[in-house]
């Protein structure tokens, strides 16, 4: 370790932020916050033996001993939380380059399929355009997979940018419903919005909060069996934006209900009627809307449906 | 017929691009590394040049730099159809000319050749 990265060490914002951790999490905060405390112990430890203990060569022993049991102990913590943090870091990083080597094949095979499902190329047979429609649809999950895997790791390594505009939610709230549209229709799904009058902004990253809402809306509608209809709610409550989503689809088993936000998990129910999805969205979700300084929540029942709701910030 | 000068050093997407501009109507010229880009940029006098950026020998934003710096060339619309897309990438390529950037996972093919046609003036 050179000098410069020993300076490095003492700069414990930019430490922090290159694990994508809180301050309470982050192994050079911890050091510092040992450190503190070190000192103070060794302060009382002196007060109270110069008080209770008469030879002054007794009470320096006791503090010295005391002062090395806690920073030997500090130094074991503080190492094996850093080692946690990088081990975690790596892990991210990780994702990150796989997901961005898998992107170019994929879109290459994308593109393939796409031409051949054009009409542009000659001897292609009823028999095969279906297969091919089968190898489209698997390509463009993968594509999804993929670009969800990247959001996460960028939310998990603080490398996802906030560039916060002021926005009227209602507009990026219908133009996601015309978006998915035809997929509402293919699954015999109405959705409904509701919007007071005169909302005012909230100060996003439109981006980002697109995700949100496209993530809340898609869920309503792929997890809706047979005929169904969408409810979505947009109300200013207090200081906040209130957005609503309710869905009279398969709903979330009690039992998992509180697994729901977690990366990957995925209910019993859902991964019954529908084989399709990575378990990352409402993960991503979440994120989104806390980084925006908001909040999320639901609340749901199975057989009878679901009401997702987050509220924003308005400037 | 307008021709079209695709530097990339894929062969999958240079077949498949040159078999849809094809059906459009364009010549593709294809390059697979960023000095026969450059070189056929001069040559061949293309009405369009579609560029990846991570490419052999001179890189993407090296060949946009020198396309920009030649008078023979600068004034070629270039289209970069990568899939780096962080914001630094993106600024960079259009502070260095470019007239679109596309992120290769963002777009279906439909939408890459309406993009071109629309830089073609069609």
């Amino acid at each position: 370790m050179n000098l410069k990265e020993i300076f490095e060490q003492f700069n414990v914002p930019a430490q922090c932020k290159k694990y994508g951790l809180p301050l309470w999490q982050c192994p050079h905060f911890l050091f510092l916050a040992m450190g503190i405390i070190i000192i103070g112990s060794t302060l009382a430890v002196y007060a109270i033996g110069s008080r209770y203990v008469e030879d002054p060569q007794v009470i320096t022993l006791i503090v010295l001993l005391v002062t090395a049991i806690l920073f030997t102990i500090a130094v074991i913590i503080t190492r094996s939380f850093e080692r946690l943090a990088e081990a975690n870091r790596m892990k991210s990083e990780f994702i990150s380059v796989v997901s961005h080597q898998l992107r170019s094949p994929l879109s290459n095979l994308r593109w393939v399929i796409e031409l051949l499902t054009s009409g542009r190329v000659n001897g292609v047979s009823e028999k095969q355009l279906e297969y091919f429609k089968i190898l489209k649809e698997n390509s463009t999950r993968m594509r999804e997979l993929v670009s969800d895997l990247l959001i996460v790791s960028k939310i998990e390594t603080a490398k996802l940018p906030l560039k916060k505009k002021e926005i009227f939610l209602e507009d990026l709230v219908r133009k996601i419903i015309k978006e998915l549209e035809s997929f509402a229709k293919a699954s015999n799904v109405k959705i409904e919005l509701k919007a007071q009058e005169n909302l005012p902004k909230v100060f996003v990253d439109p981006s980002q909060i697109l995700l949100v809402i496209e993530n809340l809306l898609d869920n309503a509608i792929r997890y809706i069996k047979e005929k169904g209809q969408v409810e979505i709610k947009l109300e200013k409550r207090e200081k906040n934006l209130y957005f609503e989503i309710k869905d009279n689809g398969v709903g979330i088993p009690k039992e998992d209900q509180k697994y729901i936000f977690q990366k990957f998990f995925r209910s019993e129910n859902v991964m019954r009627y529908q084989t399709q999805g990575s378990g990352l969205g409402l993960y991503i979700t979440k994120s989104i809307v806390n980084r925006s300084g908001g909040k999320i929540g639901f609340k749901s029942q199975e057989g009878i449906g679901s009401t997702f709701w987050f509220i924003l910030p308005i400037k | 017929m307008k021709k079209i000068l695709f530097i990339e050093d894929e062969s999958t997407l240079q077949k498949t691009f040159g078999e849809i501009l094809k059906s459009e109507g364009c010549e593709v010229i294809p390059a697979l590394d960023g000095e026969i880009g450059l070189r056929l940029a001069k040559n061949k006098k293309p009405d369009l040049i579609l560029l990846d950026l991570i490419l052999p020998k001179v890189n993407g934003f090296e060949v946009l730099k020198k396309l920009k710096a030649e008078v023979e060339t600068k004034n070629i619309p270039v289209i970069v159809l990568t899939n780096l897309e962080g914001i630094g990438d993106v600024d960079k390529a259009i502070e260095l000319g470019a007239t679109t950037y596309l992120v290769k996972a963002d777009y279906s093919l439909e939408e890459v050749v309406e993009k071109i046609k629309k830089a073609l003036g069609e």
